[in-house]
């Protein structure tokens, strides 16, 4: 089955607009996506090292002594998400295992970015309080000054880079 | 009235469903817009695409006007959604960081979900790596807790910044929106497409863009044509809720509660006085601020109340309860929870900790309501021990002792209360509240 095209950008972002507001109004709070990946990991390292867990005082929060990292709605809300984005894929034939690259990378050379940047980008996503959804699109909406100079600082970080690593993409 | 703060009751089943489902459109509506292509994704920093762009405001205008309109209306409170706190500094270091990792591994945090879900190895790999550098956060913020910390503003918002009705801000918000999506097509065509500079124009042609650009100005026009509801129309909107806790008496709370209060030192217990500034001077109770009720409608002043401390618990008090219910009522419907009226007002609270006579009496005859009833001779402030009865000590009877520096010797024992009265048995009513859970997902 080949992959069906993408639906007009501003019918997703409507789409993606309205699940925003039904979050506001059911939950009180926007979307997010970092803080229940750090979550998983602090989960992680407490099965690991629960010792540590508890002198880190930024991962005691969530997992000190008894406390249980994944016992949070954001944790259901990061389940949906990959949920969501199944079903979508399917309806729309994307799901296969690939690699997606530029034109002119290794598939190694990609996979080791994308581990890198991840790396980079969860860094960046715990000092400014949250990532591209947590804190661009749910502050943003809700009008957030400091979301909108952490959105703005996004796109600045993103386009300085970008001609220096073109190779990566181009 | 909205926000419903369904996964506050955490265990339910609701609780779970609710969170799921959202995620579940979140997951879909980034799927379907492409979020799961890296290519897609990086190419908006090269202008070839900038469906990032397009996607990403469109769901905040949409969101955005959407609860504008919905708080401008009463459906939503807007006081009981979660705003992210500022904090400029680490926020836009951090910012600039999350650009660099963008550009480097194609995703954001969101979007590398979906990819993964649907089996794209790279996101899968930047999911990894995103958990990775989250754990080196945790190892390493301890080291510079001061500058994570920094430059925190709270709860602050672009209305708040330009001193503006949030619909005039969306309004504005809109309009760059549509501009930057014109631009942003326009920026396509020439260098994804190769079309000339000179062929490009800007207004669009298709009316598609002129309904969607046209709808999302008139949701905001709305919003702002309304405007966000003042502490009145806010009463109105949560009469429902807030007029029964006045009504049972669940809200006033007798004077030997808030004597106690004050001096649990767990808690920040601050009392708003309504009554004239002369009665103020002449008797207060400790910890005491003197407010009109203007004052308590204008919302710097209610904000700066709001940036207190979580275990503040405010009270307000006049001569009897009248004057100090308004004010409840008008701290109520601007959202704040913590919120008492001491009982009987400093009448009543003067008939339980009296006054030694030399410096104030009863007051003969009938008075009428909110008239004090006691005659100070001299103005005493907070210094007397009425002020700030210690009621746990075995108290002496009081005397004539003025103390020149509150806190100080007058507490050394010398009571308000005589040793032999009987203890007053009352019903403790205050609940500190703490906000419900309203977090972004990112907490």
């Amino acid at each position: 089955m080949t992959a069906k095209p993408y639906i007009n950008p501003y019918l997703g972002g409507t789409f993606l607009g309205v699940v925003l507001f039904l979050a506001f109004l059911l939950t009180g709070g926007g979307l997010g996506a970092s803080g229940a990946v750090n979550r998983v990991q602090v989960a992680v390292l407490d099965g690991i090292a629960p010792a540590h867990v508890d002198r880190v005082p930024y991962f005691a929060d969530l997992a000190g002594g008894d406390r249980n990292a994944l016992d949070d709605p954001s944790i259901w809300m990061l389940a949906g998400t990959l949920l969501g984005g199944l079903i979508s894929g399917l309806a729309f034939g994307r799901v296969r295992p690939e690699i997606r690259r530029g034109p002119n990378v290794s598939n190694a050379t990609r996979l080791v970015a994308a581990f890198v940047g991840g790396a980079i980008m969860g860094y960046g996503a715990r000092l400014a309080r949250g990532c591209t959804s947590g804190q661009a699109l749910s502050g943003g909406a809700v009008l957030s000054v400091g979301s909108w100079a952490f959105m703005l600082a996004v796109f600045a970080g993103g386009y300085l880079l970008a001609h220096s690593v073109r190779r990566l993409w181009n | 009235m909205g926000p419903f703060h369904l996964t506050a009751d955490w265990g339910s089943w609701v609780s779970y469903l609710v969170p799921l489902a959202i995620g579940m459109g979140f997951g879909a509506a980034l799927e379907m817009s492409g979020f799961g292509d890296s290519r897609k994704l990086a190419a908006q920093f090269y202008f070839k695409d900038v469906t990032v762009l397009k996607v990403m405001f469109t769901g905040i205008v949409v969101a955005g006007t959407l609860i504008g309109l919905s708080s401008a209306v009463g459906l939503l409170d807007f006081d009981q959604i979660f705003v992210n706190p500022t904090y400029l500094a680490p926020g836009i270091v951090g910012g600039l960081i999350m650009g660099v990792g963008f550009i480097i591994g194609g995703f954001c945090p969101g979007t590398s979900l979906v990819a993964a879900s649907t089996l794209k190895i790279d996101g899968i790999l930047f999911v990894l790596g995103v958990a990775t550098g989250i754990f080196f956060f945790g190892e390493t913020v301890a080291s510079f807790d001061g500058f994570f910390h920094a430059t925190a503003m709270g709860r602050f918002t672009l209305p708040e910044l330009f001193g503006m009705d949030a619909g005039i801000v969306l309004m504005g918000v809109v309009a760059m929106a549509l501009f930057m999506f014109r631009g942003g097509e326009m920026l396509e065509a020439h260098f994804g497409r190769g079309v000339p500079a000179r062929q490009l124009r800007f207004l669009p042609r298709r009316p598609m863009a002129w309904v969607f650009g046209g709808t999302l100005f008139l949701i905001a026009g709305a919003a702002a044509l309304i405007g966000q509801p003042d502490a009145e129309r806010r009463w109105d909107l949560k009469a429902g809720t807030l007029m029964p806790r006045l009504a049972d008496r669940a809200v006033l709370v007798h004077p030997m509660e808030v004597a106690e209060l004050t001096q649990d030192t767990s808690l920040y217990v601050r009392v708003l006085d309504l009554r004239p500034e002369r009665q103020f001077n002449l008797f207060h109770l400790r910890n005491a601020t003197r407010v009109t009720p203007q004052r308590l409608r204008d919302p710097e002043y209610i904000k700066s109340l709001k940036g207190l401390p979580p275990n503040t618990v405010l009270f307000t008090v006049s001569n009897d309860d009248d004057l100090a219910a308004e004010g409840w009522r008008l701290l109520a419907a601007q959202g704040i929870d913590n919120a008492y009226v001491v009982e009987g007002g400093i009448n009543r609270w003067l008939t339980l900790f009296p006054p030694p006579p030399c410096l104030a009496t009863p007051r003969a005859g009938a008075r009428s309501v909110e008239e004090p009833a006691f005659v100070f001779h001299r103005a005493v402030g907070d210094c007397c021990n009425s002020a700030y009865p210690e009621i746990r000590h075995k108290e002496l009877p009081s005397d004539c002792y003025l103390s020149a520096h509150p806190g100080s010797a007058a507490h050394s024992g010398a009571g308000a209360r005589a040793p032999d009265a009987p203890p007053v048995p009352f019903e403790r009513k205050v609940k500190l509240k703490q906000r419900a859970a309203a977090r972004g997902g990112c907490s």
